[in-house]
C-alpha cells in the first residue's frame, strides 16, 4: 500500500467495498394481482413498534423495518429477498426511522412498478467476519 | 462403623468438618436452635455472680461448672434434672422461700405505710389550710362571700377527683416484688413531700404568724394547693406510665438450655423493670422447660468427655497454671479432632428412630382419643322429658370424663412417656381437661393440642411456674435505664434467661406524590403488514 500522489489510495478502496457487501441491493418488479401491485413480503416493526418481540433482530432495542415473511414464488423471493432482512432503504428513502405505516406506504405506492431495496443481513456479516479472520 | 460411607448425606459433613468444626458438628441436628454450650465450657463469662451462689454448696454436684478430669468417671449421676428425688437445689430453694418471705413483706410494709402517711398528709393539708383560722382566730376573720363560698365547692370537687386518681393509679395490688426501690416513685413521693412542706411553711409563716382576716385569700391558697397537686399527678401519669409505651429497644430473649428465643419492643424502662415485663413475657410465649429433653444432650456431652484424659508428664512446677491448662484443652480439642467417632451417625439415626415411634404412638393416641369422644353425647333437654332416661345414665362432665379416660388412659400414657411430658401432666390434671373439653363442645383434636405440642408455663401447675426463684444479674445497677447493648441475665433455678437490648433504628420515611391522573398506558405494537 505504497502512497502514490494522485492516485486513490487503495486502502480505502478496499474499506468501500466491503461496507458495500454487508448490505445487498435488491430489485423487486411488482406483479399485479387484480387491481393491487403486490411484492410479496411482509414487514414488521417501526419506530412507533415495540422492538423486544422482534424476532430477527439482533439488538432489541432496534426499531427498524424487518422482513417477516416472503410469499414463496413471489417477485421478492425471485429478487432474493429473504425472511429476517432489515430494510435500509427504498427507492432511496431511508427507512431505518420510519412509523410502521409509512413503511408501509413507501412500499406500495401505486405509480412505481419497481423497488430499489437496500438490505441488511446477518448473515452476510458473519460471512464477511469469518472471511476476514 | 464399617457402613458409614454408604449413606453420603452425612459422610460427606464428616469429611468436610475436620478440624476446629467437630464440636460445632456434634450439634447439628432437628433442633436448629440448639444452644453450643459444649464448646464454650473453657470460656468464662463476665457477668456478676448472685450472692446465691455459694449457698449450692459443693460443685461436685454440679459438673459442669468445675474443670474436673476425672468428672466423666466418678460422679455416678446426673443431678439437678432428676425430677422425683430432692436434690441440692430444692433445699436451697426452701430456704430461699423462708428467707424472701420475710424480707420482702417487711419492706413492702414499710413503703406501704410511708405511702398511707403521705397521702393522709396531702389529702388533710387543703382542709387545714381552711379549717385553722376559724379555730385559732374566728372573731378577726372577714365574712365568707360568695365568690368565697364557690371557691369551697371547687376544692371539695377537686379534692374528690385528686382522691379518685391516686385510687386509680396507685392503689393496686403489687404484681411483683423487685429487687430495688422504684426511682421514679420515690422521687415523686419527695417532690410531693417537698410541696406541701414548702406550703406549710407559708401558710405558718405569713398567714398563722400573722393572723391574716381575709379569708377568701386563704381559701384561693388552699385551692392553689390543690390544682398543684392534680398537675402533679399528671406528672406521675406521664413518668410512670407514659414514658414507657412509645417503643425504643428491642430486647432478644434466649433460654440458656434450649436456645428458644423470642424478641420483644420496650420502651425506656428501667433494667428492673423490664426484667420484670420479660418474665411477665415468658411465662406467656415460652414453651415450659422441660429438663428431660435437655438429658440425650448432656449424656453425649459425658461421653465424649470420658473418652479422653489428659496427663501432665512434665513436673507441677515446670510451667505457668495458664498456660498449662491452655495446652491441656487445646490437646484435648486436637486429640477429639482427629479421633474417628461416630457420635452423629447414631445421633442420626437415633433422632430417626425416635421421630418414627412418636409418629406412631401419635397416630395410635388421635385414633384411641377419637373412639372415645363417641361414646359420650351430649343429652337435650327434651330428651330426658322423651325418652326418660334413668338417673343413673345421666351424668355430670366430671362422671362423663372419668367414664371415657379409661379408654385412652394407655395410649395417652405412652405417648407422653415417649415425648418424655409425662411429670407434666398428673391423672387429675388429664380428667381435669377432658370434663372441661366435653363440657365446652370441643372436639377431640382441641382435647389433645395441649398435649402434642408443649404450652406456655401457665398452662401447667403451679409448681411448674417457679414465679418466686427469679434472679436479676446484671452488670449495670439494675435501676439504670436500658442502653443500646445492655446484657443481663434472668436467672431461674434450672435455666437462664439472656436478653440483650438493641436500640430501635431511627427510621427517616420520605414520600412520593402519584398523581391520580398519571397512571396511563399505551398498547405495545407489533404488527406485520404484508406488501
Amino acid at each position: 500500500m505504497s502512497f502514490i500522489p494522485g492516485q486513490p489510495v487503495t486502502a480505502v478502496v478496499l474499506h468501500f467495498q466491503l461496507s458495500c457487501a454487508l448490505q445487498q441491493r435488491i430489485e423487486i418488479c411488482k406483479l399485479r394481482q387484480g387491481e393491487h401491485l403486490i411484492l410479496g413480503f411482509s414487514i414488521g416493526g417501526g419506530i412507533d413498534q415495540d422492538p423486544g418481540q422482534n424476532p430477527f433482530s439482533e439488538d432489541k432495542s432496534d426499531k427498524g423495518i424487518y422482513v417477516t415473511r416472503v410469499t414463496p414464488g413471489g417477485p421478492a423471493e425471485v429478487a432474493g429477498l429473504m425472511m429476517g432482512d432489515k430494510v435500509m432503504q427504498v427507492n432511496g428513502w431511508d427507512m431505518t426511522m420510519v412509523t410502521h405505516d409509512q413503511a408501509r406506504k413507501r412500499l406500495t405506492k401505486k405509480n412505481e412498478d419497481i423497488v430499489r431495496l437496500l438490505v441488511t443481513r446477518k448473515s452476510l456479516e458473519q460471512a464477511v467476519r469469518h472471511s476476514m479472520m | 462403623m464399617d457402613t458409614e460411607s454408604t449413606y453420603s448425606g452425612y459422610s460427606y459433613y464428616s469429611g468436610r468438618s475436620r478440624g476446629s468444626h467437630r464440636h460445632g458438628e456434634r450439634s447439628r441436628d432437628h433442633h436448629k436452635s440448639r444452644s453450643k454450650d459444649g464448646s464454650r465450657s473453657e470460656k468464662s463469662v463476665t457477668i456478676n455472680a448472685p450472692p446465691a451462689e455459694p449457698l449450692l454448696g459443693d460443685s461436685s454436684v454440679l459438673g459442669e461448672e468445675v474443670q474436673d478430669d476425672n468428672w466423666g468417671e466418678t460422679t455416678t449421676a446426673v443431678t439437678g434434672t432428676s425430677e422425683h428425688s430432692l436434690s441440692q437445689e430444692d433445699i436451697v430453694r426452701i430456704t430461699k422461700d423462708l428467707e424472701d418471705s420475710v424480707g420482702l413483706d417487711c419492706r413492702r410494709y414499710f413503703s406501704l405505710t410511708l405511702a398511707v402517711v403521705l397521702g393522709l398528709l396531702v389529702f388533710l393539708t387543703p382542709l387545714a389550710f381552711l379549717a385553722l383560722p376559724h379555730l385559732l382566730w374566728p372573731d378577726k376573720l372577714l365574712v365568707c362571700g360568695t365568690a368565697c363560698e364557690g371557691l369551697f365547692i371547687s376544692v371539695a370537687f377537686k379534692l374528690l377527683i385528686l382522691l379518685l386518681a391516686v385510687w386509680a393509679l396507685f392503689f393496686r395490688a403489687p404484681r411483683a416484688g423487685l429487687p430495688r426501690v422504684f426511682v421514679f416513685r420515690a422521687l415523686l413521693a419527695v417532690l410531693v413531700l417537698l410541696f406541701v412542706v414548702s406550703y406549710w411553711l407559708f401558710y405558718g409563716v405569713r398567714i398563722m404568724d400573722s393572723q391574716d382576716e381575709n379569708y377568701q385569700g386563704i381559701v384561693q391558697y388552699a385551692v392553689s394547693l390543690v390544682d398543684a397537686l392534680l398537675f402533679i399527678h399528671y406528672l406521675a401519669i406521664v413518668l410512670l406510665e407514659l414514658r414507657q409505651l412509645q417503643p425504643a429497644f428491642s430486647v432478644c430473649v434466649t433460654r440458656s438450655t434450649d436456645g428458644e428465643t423470642r424478641h420483644y419492643n420496650l420502651g425506656q424502662l428501667s433494667i428492673q423493670r423490664a426484667a420484670l415485663a420479660i418474665i411477665e413475657n415468658y411465662y406467656r410465649d415460652f414453651s415450659v422447660h422441660n429438663p428431660a429433653l435437655l438429658t440425650a444432650s448432656k449424656s453425649r456431652a459425658a461421653k465424649h468427655l470420658a473418652g479422653l484424659k489428659v496427663y501432665n508428664v512434665d513436673g507441677p512446677g515446670n510451667n505457668a497454671a495458664t498456660g498449662l491448662a491452655h495446652s491441656q484443652s487445646r490437646a484435648m480439642i486436637a486429640a477429639a479432632a482427629r479421633r474417628r467417632d461416630t457420635n452423629h451417625n447414631e445421633l442420626y439415626y437415633e433422632e430417626a428412630e425416635h421421630e418414627r415411634r412418636v409418629r406412631k404412638r401419635k397416630a395410635r393416641l388421635v385414633v384411641a382419643v377419637e373412639e372415645a369422644f363417641t361414646h359420650v353425647k351430649r343429652m337435650q333437654e327434651d330428651e330426658q322429658q322423651q325418652q326418660k332416661k334413668a338417673p343413673g345414665d345421666v351424668m355430670d362432665p366430671r362422671e362423663a370424663a372419668q367414664a371415657i379416660f379409661p379408654s385412652m388412659a394407655r395410649s395417652l400414657q405412652k405417648y407422653l412417656r415417649t415425648t418424655r411430658q409425662q411429670h407434666c401432666h398428673s391423672m387429675e390434671s388429664i380428667q381435669q381437661h377432658l370434663a372441661f373439653c366435653i363440657t365446652n363442645n370441643m372436639t377431640p383434636k382441641a382435647f389433645l393440642e395441649s398435649y402434642l405440642t408443649p404450652g406456655p408455663t401457665l398452662q401447667y401447675g403451679r409448681e411448674r411456674w417457679l414465679a418466686r426463684q427469679w434472679t436479676l444479674v446484671s452488670e449495670a445497677s439494675v435501676t439504670s435505664g436500658l442502653k443500646e447493648g445492655a446484657i443481663f441475665l434472668l436467672k431461674c433455678i434450672d435455666f437462664s434467661l439472656v436478653v440483650t437490648a438493641k436500640r430501635i433504628p431511627y427510621i427517616q420515611l420520605s414520600e412520593e406524590f402519584i398523581d391520580p391522573k398519571s397512571h396511563k398506558f399505551v398498547l405495545r405494537l407489533q404488527s406485520e403488514t404484508s406488501v
